[in-house]
C-alpha cells in the first residue's frame, strides 16, 4: 500500500487531504530495542563511550578472578589442610570453603554448647517471625505483632539464651555465646533500644524545660565526642575497678548498654533533624485542634518527621550493625572475631585461608546490610504521599 | 601530658586493685565455682578455639590444670579473651583470676604493674626461616640478607641489635600485619623471615610450600613466657606456681596420664610425695593432697600437654628446645616438692 491508495480528491484545486488515519509502522531499527538503549545510554557521547569501555574492560579483568576465587577453584569438602593446598592438589587452589564448612557450627554459635543449640535456633525462628509479622505490611493484627516482638519475645529469648532451672534449661554463661548469635543479639537490641531513646532524646533537646533541654544536650554532645572503642572500653575494663568488688555486670550487659546509649546519642540527632523539617503550621493546626504535647507529637509531628528521616535511620541502623565488630576488643567473639580467631588454627592454615575466612564474611554482612537498605528504599517508596519531588 | 593521664590512670588502677583484692583469691575461685582465667584472642599452639569452639593449647592447659587441682574438673574454666593492650588492666582489676596470655616476663612488667609472674611455661626467643635452597645453616650467615619483619613491633629492635652486634649488613622490609609480612616472603620479596620462633612455625604452615623452608638454629632474644597474678595474695601466687611445677615435675618423674594408676602404687618416694600418698603438700596450698594426681589425669604432664599442642602430636611440630627438662639438655626446671 502506497501513500496515495487512501487520498482522495478533494477540491478541484487539485489538493489531496488524507481520508483516515496512517497506519502504524515501526520507529527506525537504530531508535529502538536493545540497540536503542545501548546507543542512548552506553554509546551517547565520546566521554560516555570511553567510560562505558573502561567499565567493560575493569568487568573483563576482575569477573574471571572473583568467580574462579569464589566457585570455580573453590574447595567444598575436605577435613584438613592438605584439601586446600596447592601442593598437595597440584592444581590451583581458590576458596577453602571446607574450613568455612568445618566452622560454621562455630561461626553461628561461638561457644555455645552443642547440645544446646536448638535454643538458639529457636530464638532466631521466633526473631524471624516476629520480623516479618511488623515489617510485612500485608500481615494482619500489627498489635499483637507489637506485643509479641517487644515484649513476649525478649522474654523467652533471654530465658532460653541465658537458661533457667525452672525449665529445665542449662545456664549458658554469655562468655560462651559467640558468632552471629552475639552480632545479631548486639544489633537487635542495639536497634529496638536507639530509636525510642532517640526519640525521647530528641524531643528533649527542643524541650522548652531547661533541665530536660539542658540534660539531653550534655548526654548526646557527650556520648558523640567520644569514639565507640573508648566507651566498649570503659565499660569493659575499667568499669571493674570502680564497682564493688563482687558486683560485676555481665561483660555483655556491660557492652549491650554501652552500644545502645551510643546509638541513642546518634539517633537523636537524626530524628531532630527530621523535626526541624516540620512547619510551624502542623504544630499550630495540631495545638488549634486541642491536642496536647504527646497526642500532637504522637500523632501528627513524629509520624511525618520520622518518615523524611528514614535514610537516616536506615544509615545509623546499617552503621551500627557493623560496629558491633568492635566489641571484638573488648574479648567478646561477634561473627568476625570468631572468623579471625579461627586463622590461626594450625589444621586450617594455608595461604587461602584468611581470604576464604573474610570472603565469607563480606557475604555475609552484605546480605544483611542490602537487606536492610532494600527495605528501607520499599518503605520510603510506600511512604510517599505527597512529599515526593 | 597524655603520658601523665596514663601514669595516674595506671597507678590508680593498681592501687584500686591492691584494696579491693585481698588475701582470698582461692576462696573466691571456689566460690564462683570456676576459675576465670585472661587467655590470647587466638594464638595458634598458646589458646584458641578449635573447631567446637573448644579452647586448647599450651597456656589454656595451665588454666586447665589449676582448675583441675581445685574442682578436680579441668572444664571449669570461665576464658576471658584478652587483647595485649588490656590484659594486664584486667588482672589488676580482679576481671580474671590468673592470666596465661603469653605474656612475656620483664623487669618492668614484674615490678611496676603490680603482678607476679609465677613462672615460665614457654621459652621462646625471637627466631629467622629462611628457604632452604638458599643454602643458609646458621643466622650468623645471612650478611647482606633482606629480612622481613612486621613494623613497630620490638621484633625490629632485636634484629637490629643482632645484626650489629654481628657486625653484619642487612635491609629491613617491613610490614603493617604479620599476614602481609609472611605473604611477602612467600612472594620472595625477602630472603629471611623473622618473628618469635613458636610464631615461625605457625607462620611456616601459611605457606605455599613450607617443605621449602627451615627454621634457623639460633635464638636471637629471650622471650619467658609465663603465667601472671596479682600483687597482694601470696597463697594464690605459690598455687599457681606449684601447679606448674607439679606439671613439670611429674614428666620429670615419668608420671603421664596413661600410666598414673600404677605410679599411685610407686615405691619411689619422691613419686609419693609428688602424688600425695605421702606427706600433706596439697594442704600447704590450700588444696586437697591428691592435686597433682588431678593435675596429670585431666590434663597430663608438662610434657604431654607440650607434645599435644605445639610439640609433633601437631601441625606445629615444634621442637622441645629450651622446653625441654634440665635433665635432657633444657631448661625446664622444677624445685623438688618435699
Amino acid at each position: 500500500m502506497t501513500i496515495g491508495d487512501n487520498l482522495t480528491p478533494m477540491n478541484s484545486s487539485g489538493a489531496y487531504l488524507g481520508s483516515g488515519d496512517l497506519p502504524e509502522r515501526k520507529p527506525p531499527v537504530l531508535s529502538r530495542g536493545a540497540v536503542a538503549w545501548v546507543r542512548e545510554n552506553l554509546f551517547s557521547s565520546i566521554p560516555n563511550t570511553i567510560m562505558t569501555l573502561l567499565g567493560f574492560w575493569i568487568l573483563w579483568e576482575i569477573t574471571p578472578p572473583v568467580l574462579n576465587f569464589l566457585i570455580f577453584d573453590a574447595v567444598w569438602e575436605g577435613s584438613g589442610r592438605d584439601a586446600c593446598l596447592e601442593s598437595v592438589r597440584n592444581a590451583p587452589v581458590g576458596a577453602c570453603w571446607a574450613f568455612v564448612k568445618v566452622r560454621l557450627g562455630y561461626f553461628f554459635y561461638g561457644q555455645y554448647p552443642i547440645d544446646e543449640r536448638w535454643r538458639v535456633d529457636t530464638v532466631w525462628l521466633m526473631g524471624t517471625l516476629g520480623v516479618v509479622w511488623l515489617l510485612w505490611p500485608r500481615v494482619p493484627y500489627k498489635n499483637w505483632g507489637s506485643l509479641y516482638f517487644f515484649l513476649i519475645f525478649p522474654i523467652v529469648a533471654f530465658f532460653l539464651l541465658v537458661g533457667t532451672p525452672t525449665f529445665n534449661l542449662q545456664k549458658v554463661p554469655t562468655n560462651l555465646w559467640g558468632g552471629v548469635l552475639v552480632t545479631l543479639v548486639l544489633s537487635t537490641v542495639g536497634i529496638v533500644f536507639s530509636l525510642p531513646l532517640g526519640v525521647l532524646l530528641a524531643l528533649g533537646r527542643r524541650s522548652k524545660l531547661p533541665l530536660v533541654r539542658l540534660f539531653s544536650v550534655i548526654f548526646i554532645e557527650f556520648v558523640r565526642g567520644v569514639p565507640l572503642i573508648t566507651v566498649l572500653f570503659m565499660a569493659n575494663v575499667m568499669l571493674p575497678l570502680f564497682l564493688p568488688d563482687g558486683w560485676r555486670p555481665d561483660s555483655l550487659i556491660r557492652v549491650l548498654v554501652g552500644i545502645a546509649l551510643f546509638a541513642a546519642a546518634y539517633m537523636a540527632e537524626i530524628v531532630r533533624g527530621g523535626l526541624q523539617a516540620i512547619g510551624r503550621g502542623q504544630y499550630e493546626g495540631a495545638q488549634s485542634l486541642g491536642l496536647g504535647y504527646w497526642q500532637m507529637m504522637v500523632l501528627i509531628i513524629l509520624p511525618q518527621a520520622l518518615k523524611i528521616v528514614i535514610p537516616n535511620i536506615v544509615n545509623t541502623f546499617i552503621g551500627l550493625f557493623k560496629d558491633t565488630t568492635l566489641v571484638s576488643i573488648v574479648g567478646i567473639f561477634d561473627f568476625l572475631k570468631t572468623i579471625e580467631a579461627s586463622f590461626v588454627d594450625p589444621r586450617w592454615a594455608t595461604p587461602v585461608t584468611r581470604a576464604t575466612g573474610y570472603a565469607f564474611a563480606a557475604i555475609f554482612y552484605f546480605i544483611f546490610c542490602w537487606g536492610m537498605s532494600q527495605y528501607s528504599q520499599w518503605m520510603e517508596r510506600k511512604l510517599a504521599t505527597g512529599h515526593k519531588r | 601530658m597524655k603520658k601523665t593521664i596514663v601514669s595516674i590512670a595506671l597507678g590508680a588502677a593498681a592501687i584500686f586493685a591492691a584494696s579491693a583484692v585481698s588475701a582470698q583469691t582461692l576462696n573466691n575461685v571456689k566460690n564462683k565455682g570456676q576459675l576465670t582465667c585472661g587467655s590470647n584472642t587466638g594464638l595458634a599452639g598458646f589458646g584458641a578455639p578449635d573447631d567446637k569452639g573448644v579452647w586448647k593449647g599450651l597456656d589454656v592447659d595451665v588454666c586447665r590444670a589449676i582448675a583441675a587441682a581445685i574442682f578436680n574438673d579441668a572444664t571449669k574454666v570461665k576464658f576471658v579473651p584478652l587483647s595485649s593492650k588490656d590484659r594486664f588492666t584486667a588482672l589488676q582489676s580482679g576481671e580474671v583470676d590468673v592470666l596465661v596470655r603469653n605474656s612475656t616476663w620483664t623487669m618492668s612488667r614484674d615490678t611496676s604493674l603490680g603482678l607476679n609472674f609465677t613462672g615460665i611455661n614457654y621459652y621462646d626467643g625471637q627466631g629467622f626461616m629462611v628457604r632452604k635452597k638458599l643454602g643458609v645453616s646458621s643466622a650468623l650467615e645471612l650478611n647482606g640478607a633482606s629480612v622481613c619483619t612486621q613494623q613497630g613491633t620490638t621484633t625490629e629492635l632485636n634484629l637490629a641489635d643482632f645484626f650489629r652486634a654481628n657486625k653484619m649488613k642487612y635491609e629491613v622490609v617491613a610490614f603493617a600485619t604479620s599476614d602481609e609480612t609472611i605473604k611477602a616472603y612467600d612472594a620472595g620479596r625477602c630472603d629471611a623471615f623473622t618473628t618469635d620462633a613458636s610464631g615461625l612455625y605457625a607462620e611456616r604452615l601459611k605457606l605455599t610450600n613450607p617443605a621449602d623452608h627451615i627454621v634457623l638454629p639460633e635464638i636471637i632474644s629471650k622471650e619467658p613466657l609465663g603465667p601472671a597474678v596479682r600483687h597482694g595474695d601470696d597463697q594464690w601466687f605459690d598455687l599457681v606456681k606449684w601447679v606448674l611445677y607439679a606439671m613439670v615435675n611429674a614428666e620429670e618423674l615419668g608420671v603421664t596420664q596413661a600410666n598414673l594408676d600404677q605410679m599411685l602404687k610407686s615405691d619411689n618416694p619422691e613419686i609419693k610425695r609428688l602424688l600425695g600418698t605421702e606427706g600433706k603438700f596439697g594442704e600447704m596450698i590450700g588444696l586437697s593432697n591428691d592435686w597433682v594426681v588431678r593435675i596429670v589425669k585431666n590434663v597430663g604432664n608438662y610434657g604431654e600437654s607440650f607434645e599435644r599442642n605445639v610439640g609433633e602430636g601437631s601441625p606445629l611440630k615444634i621442637k622441645r628446645g629450651l622446653n625441654a627438662l634440665w635433665s635432657k639438655g633444657g631448661l625446664q626446671y622444677a624445685p623438688p616438692i618435699r
